[in-house]
């Protein structure tokens, strides 16, 4: 477990702006005390100074998890966003797409979402921008990323991808073993 | 299709922005309502009235007691409710407070059949709202009070602020009510007796009848030959409780009790396939009554529980969000505020899109148990130390609201891959994981407010789940288990920090019902550490056993808690609750270290009042036997066979001389004991070593 380096940092905020913006700042200045990522066996943690403390005292080789895993870096340096960030993203996002309930267990099974199935967009996402999907009734259902601006999702026909599936919690069954 | 107009003008609380009602017009109109609605009488038809007429007439005809239960039983608003809309009424009634055993879903029976609804709930009452509204309105509102109680949400206060209308309309409800079930019971009452008249002729019948006889050899030979006939055993398990149950009028002449039992173990393994080692254990801890009921509600599976979530939701907005799944659910009970019971249901329970945003747990009720024994606060330092699957540590972490922090440990890798994925759906941030062996604890970190220790055990209490164990446990796994539960519960209280302000608990538990992995194992740790049980703050349930067989425990186990499938439906469990109050651990010389002893308790009888009777006797070899004492005294969980050994080196001679002096002793030997069993009443204080360990040893060798 170590502090992530200058790179790390970039290549982690870089990621994470794309779907909470400047809201990222509130992700790392928080009134309820210090918190800080730390990178373990590759993973990144978001936790704060008190159980740092506390995980500081278990064996690196016996430690297995601690706070909340935001992702992981991959062997070519890239970071890659688990689902269990999901729980910070959601509130912070800056765009969102709704999904109608017909449509919420195709994208929980891993799949895009199509037009048909599309509830309701942000005004003004633009394309390739991230977005957080949520169900109809405002449960956080996954993220991804928008593969038509708000402009032209009113065009396509019913069957055209809106959204690219990035990962959904599905996965709580499905990776389970790679979670983390 | 606007809102509808609710007089009670009550704001709905439900999820969301669009689904919240907002407060309004129900308001503004209420300043234009007549003031006084309780004193003008609803109109009714004329059929209402004509039934009410006659129901008056009926009532009037009643005797005074039998009006007043159904008054009481009338609380509930008819059969289209849902379950839980009776209980909270059961309690606005104020007869039943707190946990109790007699919650409905406790019965086995009951949790399997139940009817589903008939239509969508919501629908049967909006149909019938224009007819008799406030009455309606009110039933649907118990049923939210069922649901509503979670942890934060206030249902009391709910119940504070009935208006007036709402009182008024409730008596209006409950005299109906009851004059509606008065005339039912009525018309019931003498077929029943008649039905009652003819069981006991039949049963007189039965007794009549031939008696129950033992099989001769010829017939065990041949039935040894032949594959076992299910049917035929089971009349005889009955037949066989039956005279064992009443033995001196239905036992055979010049037959034991013995060939009985005998008889019955050999039926009840082979009907139910359990190993003979496994039906003796489980014929010690039940009596005759229970054992069938035990093993029996051992084949059939428990009812699904699940616990909300309450970092992410509210019970009452979960089970409405899975109802309109299609699942049939219910509250857990009352001593659960965020349990629900699934009867059935049309998708898979755990793969629900709530299930996976985190807003429920599956658990067995059984596992929320130790946690509230726990009751963790904000804010502290806890430690699960075998947490897998993790539903434990969730629930502590919901209690503290993610405050605090929680080392979850277990031993095993892969099992915690389960666990960061539970944790992580369920929005759990203030965790840390780690695999760690338990019994290294205190070592790896220590000076937890509280610990909760779900111990490793043989299972026993879930053979529903995993019937192998019926076939595959003996008595070497439990004494495995058993050795392996003192090793972690010495490093559980270890690894507490006594001095904590608002903890210092160890909650230990085990989903076994063996006296082995659970009294025995408490009662050891209690003599070797700095430890007194308290209670566990669960209302139900039974007492753990102070004495059980030929063991003697001390008398403080009575505040554990044993659950059973057969009474409390849910899987076989213990939970101990123990408050430690000095972090000094009792010295114990290192050369003896205490060894496993199993079953010889009765040598330990014999040996233990000699060693109390030493210092009376007189004669030349005082100091010789003094030390005798002192190294018996020091020993705790000594091998019987040891002591005696070094009795006899220190004094062979006077052998016989002793024994004499201990018949003559007995009666000042057992008031010592009875002065020692006061001291222990109140473990508080510290005593020097000697003095304790000689003063715990008495209480066990004089039942």
């Amino acid at each position: 477990m170590r502090p992530l380096t200058e790179e790390e940092t970039r290549a982690l905020f870089e990621k994470l702006a794309r779907y909470v913006g400047e809201n990222l700042q509130l992700l790392v200045d928080r009134p309820d005390g210090a918190y800080c990522f730390r990178l373990h066996k590759d993973r990144v943690y978001y936790l704060s100074e008190r159980i740092l403390k506390l995980a500081t005292n278990i064996p690196r080789e016996n430690l297995v998890a601690l706070g909340t895993c935001f992702g992981k870096f991959t062997k070519t340096q890239k970071f890659r966003l688990h689902i269990t960030a999901l729980d910070y993203l959601a509130p912070y996002a800056k765009y969102k797409v709704w999904v109608k309930p017909g449509a919420e267990q195709s994208f929980l099974y891993g799949n895009h979402i199509l037009k048909s199935g599309l509830g309701r967009i942000t005004e003004s996402t633009a394309q390739y921008q991230g977005v957080v999907v949520y169900s109809m009734a405002d449960v956080p259902l996954g993220f991804g990323v928008a593969a038509k601006s708000t402009q032209e999702c009113r065009k396509v026909d019913p069957m055209a991808i809106v959204v690219f599936h990035q990962a959904d919690i599905g996965e709580y069954i499905r990776h389970e073993e790679t979670l983390t | 299709m606007g809102r509808k107009l609710d007089p009670a003008g009550k704001a709905r609380r439900g999820p969301g922005r669009k689904a919240r009602k907002q407060r309004g017009a129900e308001q503004e109109l209420r300043r234009f309502l007549p003031p006084d609605p309780e004193d003008s009488p609803r109109k009714l038809s004329s059929h209402v009235r004509r039934r009410a007429a006659k129901r008056r007439i009926k009532s009037a005809r009643l005797p005074a007691g039998k009006t007043t239960l159904a008054l009481r039983e009338s609380a509930a608003p008819g059969e289209s409710l849902p379950k839980g809309a009776k209980k909270q009424a059961a309690l606005q009634d104020g007869r039943l407070g707190g946990f109790s055993d007699i919650s409905t879903w406790l019965t086995p029976s009951s949790a399997e059949k139940r009817p589903r609804p008939k239509e969508s709930e919501q629908d049967a009452f909006s149909g019938s709202e224009e007819l008799e509204g406030p009455r309606e309105s009110d039933g649907e509102d118990g049923s939210d009070d069922g649901m509503v109680d979670d942890y934060g949400a206030l249902s009391s206060g709910d119940e504070e602020e009935l208006l007036p209308i709402e009182q008024a309309a409730q008596k209006q409800k409950e005299q109906d009510m009851s004059e509606e079930e008065s005339e039912e019971e009525e018309e019931e009452e003498e077929p029943r007796k008649h039905d009652e008249a003819q069981e006991t002729d039949l049963q007189l019948n039965v007794e009549a009848g031939e008696r129950f006889l033992l099989p001769s050899g010829q017939e065990v030979e041949k039935e040894a030959a032949e594959p076992p006939d299910l049917q035929l055993i089971h009349q005889r398990i009955k037949d066989n409780i039956e005279v064992l149950q009443d033995f001196g009028t239905k036992r055979e002449e010049g037959r034991s009790r013995q060939e009985y039992l005998t008889l019955l173990r050999q039926d009840l393994a082979a009907y139910y396939s359990y190993s003979d080692f496994l039906i003796g254990k489980v014929m010690e801890l039940f009596s005759l009554s229970e054992l069938v009921d035990f093993l029996e509600s051992n084949e059939v599976s428990r009812p699904v529980t699940l616990r909300t979530n309450t970092l992410k939701t509210r019970r009452r907005d979960l089970a409405q969000a899975l109802i309109n799944r299609g699942v049939n659910l219910d509250p857990l009970g009352k001593w659960s505020k965020t349990g629900l019971v699934v009867y059935d249901s049309s998708v898979p329970i755990g793969a629900t899109p709530e299930y996976l945003a985190g807003q429920y747990m599956l658990q067995g009720a059984s596992s929320l148990l130790p946690v509230m024994a726990l009751a963790p606060q904000e804010n502290e330092r806890i430690l699960d130390m075998c947490c897998a699957p993790g539903g434990k540590t969730s629930y502590i972490a919901q209690l503290m609201k993610n405050t605090g922090l929680i080392l979850a440990n277990d031993s095993n890798e892969e099992r915690l891959r389960s666990v960061v994925g539970n944790l992580h759906r369920l929005g759990v941030t203030n965790t840390v994981v780690s695999h760690c062996d338990g019994r290294q604890f205190p070592k790896v970190l220590g000076g937890f407010d509280r610990v909760l220790l779900d111990a490793p055990c043989s299972g026993t209490g879930v053979i529903s789940k995993d019937p192998t164990i019926k076939a595959n446990k003996d008595e070497k796994d439990i004494l495995r288990c058993a050795h392996l539960q003192k090793e972690l519960i010495l490093s559980a209280i270890d690894s507490v920090n006594a001095a904590s302000e608002t903890g210092g608990y160890i909650v230990y538990c085990t989903c076994s019902v063996m006296v082995e992995e659970n009294e025995w194992v408490v009662d050891y740790a209690l003599k070797k550490r700095n430890v007194r049980l308290v209670p566990t703050g669960l209302d139900f349930g039974k007492e753990g056993f102070a004495r059980f067989r030929e063991r003697r425990f001390h008398p403080s186990l009575k505040s554990t808690r044993r659950f059973y499938p057969h009474t409390h439906n849910m899987d076989g469990f213990f939970v101990a609750k123990l408050k430690k109050f000095s972090n000094a651990i009792p010295k114990v010389p290192q050369d003896e270290e205490p060894t496993e002893e199993p079953g010889v308790p009765s040598a330990r009888e014999e040996s233990a009042p000699v060693a109390a009777a030493v210092p009376l006797s007189t004669g030349g070899k005082q100091e010789e036997r003094l030390q005798g004492v002192k190294k018996q005294a020091a020993k705790r969980g000594f091998s019987a066979l040891t002591a005696a050994k070094t009795e006899l080196r220190g004094e062979s001679k006077v052998k016989k001389q002793k024994k004499r002096v201990l018949v003559v002793q007995r009666g000042s030997f057992q008031a010592q004991s009875r002065l020692a069993k006061a001291s222990w009443s109140s473990p508080g204080g510290r005593r020097t070593q000697a003095v304790s360990s000689r003063q715990r040893r008495a209480p066990q060798s004089c039942p």
